[in-house]
């Protein structure tokens, strides 16, 4: 009886420090979306507000939440429109996602349409958003027709890294001239797929949003 | 080299195989004596490894058996003595509660005798019966009627002793009647004795079963100290059906506790975070599960405390004081448990309504006015499941102290079982090896038969008959010889 009992407390103990061992990395996501605000797109806006609901229903406590506007210039933090990362606590977490919606609310209502858009910049602002987070899934949602457009005098010709980042086209809209030849949007995407390859990233598009499921991979 | 190789040396396969046969049958003949003494040898070997660790095994079986046998006489005789204790405690507490008031039952009986004593002494006064004055007034009244003054005389005697007898008869009535009620009253007494004595006589059967009970324990235990097959067997199949029992108790429990882990594991994200992890478990889930652990440990001191269970012998021997101080401390601690995880299953609510509210508002959905009006009846059936469970689980120490006990035998008969399994398909190899050794020595014969068939041919069938019967003499039998003498 005695030895039946040390053998239990021993298997226990030993057990504890295993269960503890092999520190795994952080298991909760970060996701930055980025609103293209260029011309007629801003049409598009209500479309982001459903999807960024959604999103909120699928984040937790620890997650990380950004959402930024393509502009003119997007490599700025001024362009972010609300960021947050959830609260420990479950309750709070839920006060949080409201004030986050009427926030983009809020944006929705008065945002006005920007001259360029500078998609680069935006990207480059997300990964240093996301990296500076540290969070162990990484998710940047672009709501954009991927046509980028950048003032004179601006320079995006860098390699970006998008090192174990899940880049996600959503809603590429197609423009006037795709539908004249199609080959243009194809190209589009082709191009901003071998970037973010290029990159270390890995890129999908997701155009039917009744599909809202598909946005964010599985938690590992 | 492979197969394909091997029958490529020649451009027909069937060549090579018949040239890689005769190679070999060659091989097989020139190195045929030791090929064979070899392979007896290896044989015989074997099988005598077997056999030793078959024998070995039948040692260790034995004495494993003798050790459980050992161990299920004494928890054997633990729970006999046990039984016994707790019989004459009973007994100890029924001789206290029921004839501890015996002498004030003296008492009341002897009063109750006394006074059906007295009523009766007082009711054996019998008053003297009027007989006479009957007659007398008879013999007056039949004399001749006279004339004058000796009729008014008669007639005056006639009348004094009609008087006299009628005041007679009632004071013989009176006397009659006091006598009934004296004896009216001495009933009730006699009902009161014999209820009483009634009563008594109930007590005392009930002290007779305990002593009869106590008989059968006695007899149990003489037959475990005697160490008999019969109790070995009664033990046996009892731990085996407490071990099942406790076992399917045990697992009811576990459904209990994963119940309560589920009603406070999400309110508990709230107190500790819901995103700290260690390993891979949530710290809120982790919190939640030492909060049932320490409800059993407490519901498991409090067993301890109460007697009930004698897992700790460190508890049970503790002074009567220390014991319900204890008691009262276990208790004090699972109230308080209890009362959190209550509050706990309260906040589980509030939390869910508001992830719904938060998940109508995302999804756009119109936010109903407030929770729906028979809301409360979840809320509380969980606050009341929080408050209950943690006492519910305190009774897991009573299969849990009958699962430990009986696990030890049933797994030593386990082990015995294997160990007697093992044994066997020991015995049954070695057989297998003593015979694959000839067996394999006259496959090579067989391979060999060319070159053997060719030396027959050419030395002669006896030479070679004799030669062989030299071969399995020095050989096998030899082998076999040593074998046998060794074992």
């Amino acid at each position: 009886m005695e030895k039946l009992l040390r053998t239990a407390l021993i298997v226990l103990i030993g057990f504890v420090p295993l269960s503890c061992s092999a520190p795994e990395g952080p298991s909760n996501r970060g996701v930055y979306m980025l609103l293209d605000t260029s011309g007629t797109y801003t049409a598009e806006l209500q479309k982001a507000r459903q999807i960024i609901a959604y999103l909120l229903t699928q984040l937790d406590s620890g997650d990380a939440f950004a959402v930024a506007r393509i502009d003119t210039g997007s490599f700025s933090e001024k362009d972010i429109i609300a960021k947050t990362t959830f609260s420990d606590r479950p309750s709070t977490a839920n006060q949080e996602k409201r004030a986050f919606l009427d926030k983009i609310d809020e944006f929705i209502d008065s945002t006005r349409s920007a001259a360029y858009t500078d998609i680069s910049g935006g990207l480059l602002q997300a990964d240093e958003y996301l990296t500076e987070h540290e969070v162990g899934h990484k998710t940047i949602l672009i709501f954009s027709d991927m046509q980028e457009e950048l003032p004179a005098g601006y320079n995006r010709d860098i390699k970006l890294s998008f090192d174990d980042v899940e880049v996600v086209a959503v809603n590429v809209t197609k423009l006037r001239t795709d539908n004249v030849d199609p080959r243009e949007y194809l190209d589009r995407l082709a191009l901003w797929r071998q970037k973010v390859e290029a990159g270390g990233g890995q890129w999908r598009v997701v155009n039917d949003l009744d599909r809202l499921g598909k946005l964010l991979s599985e938690r590992g | 080299m492979s197969w394909s190789d091997l029958l490529g040396i020649t451009p027909y396969p069937g060549l090579s195989l018949l040239i890689l046969f005769l190679v070999l049958s060659l091989v097989v003949y020139f190195s045929r004596s030791s090929l064979r003494a070899g392979l007896l040898h290896a044989g015989n070997t074997l099988y005598r490894a077997c056999r030793m660790g078959s024998v070995a095994l039948k040692h260790a079986e034995q004495a494993l058996q003798a050790r459980n046998r050992e161990v299920l006489l004494e928890q054997g005789r633990q729970a006999a003595e046990r039984a016994v204790e707790r019989e004459f405690e009973r007994i100890d507490h029924t001789v206290r509660k029921e004839l501890g008031d015996y002498p004030a039952l003296h008492r009341q009986v002897s009063e109750a005798i006394t006074a059906i004593e007295d009523d009766y002494q007082r009711s054996r006064e019998v008053p003297p019966a009027p007989h006479g004055w009957t007659e007398a007034v008879a013999a007056i009244a039949q004399i001749p009627k006279a004339e004058g003054m000796v009729a008014t005389m008669l007639e005056s005697v006639h009348q004094s002793i009609s008087d006299m007898e009628e005041r007679a008869i009632d004071e013989y009535r009176k006397d009659s009647r006091e006598r009934h009620r004296l004896l009216s009253r001495a009933r009730p007494h006699w009902q009161e004795l014999v209820r009483r004595l009634a009563g008594a006589e109930t007590r005392l059967q009930r002290l007779l079963d305990r002593a009869g009970a106590i008989d059968n324990h006695m007899k149990d235990y003489a037959e475990i100290n005697q160490g008999s097959d019969s109790a070995i067997r009664r033990l046996s199949s009892s731990s085996l059906t407490q071990f099942f029992i406790s076992s399917f108790v045990l697992a009811i429990a576990v459904g209990g506790a994963i119940i309560n882990f589920n009603l406070i594991a999400r309110p508990m994200a709230e107190m500790v975070g819901g995103t700290s992890t260690i390993g891979s478990m949530q710290v809120a889930d982790i919190a939640a599960l030492v909060i049932i652990m320490v409800e059993i440990s407490m519901g498991l001191f409090l067993m301890e405390s109460l007697r009930i269970t004698r897992l700790f012998p460190v508890i049970s021997s503790l002074d009567d004081r220390l014991r319900i101080r204890m008691v009262w401390i276990s208790l004090g601690i699972l109230t308080s448990l209890a009362l959190v995880e209550a509050g706990l299953a309260f906040m589980r609510e509030i939390l869910v309504q508001d992830e719904l509210a938060t998940a109508a508002m995302l999804r756009g959905d119109e936010l109903a006015a407030g929770p729906p009006p028979f809301m409360w009846i979840t809320t509380a059936a969980q606050m009341g499941m929080g408050f209950i469970l943690p006492f519910a689980l305190t009774f897991v120490a009573i299969p849990l102290e009958t699962f430990i006990h009986s696990l030890r035998t049933v797994l030593g008969m386990f082990t015995v079982a294997l160990i007697r399994v093992l044994a066997t398909v020991l015995r049954i190899s070695g057989a297998l090896f003593r015979g694959m050794g000839p067996f394999l020595a006259e496959v090579c014969d067989a391979i060999a038969f060319l070159p053997l068939w060719l030396e027959t041919r050419f030395r002669g069938l006896p030479e070679r008959e004799e030669q062989q019967k030299k071969t399995q003499d020095d050989g096998v039998s030899g082998l076999w010889k040593n074998s046998l003498e060794q074992h």
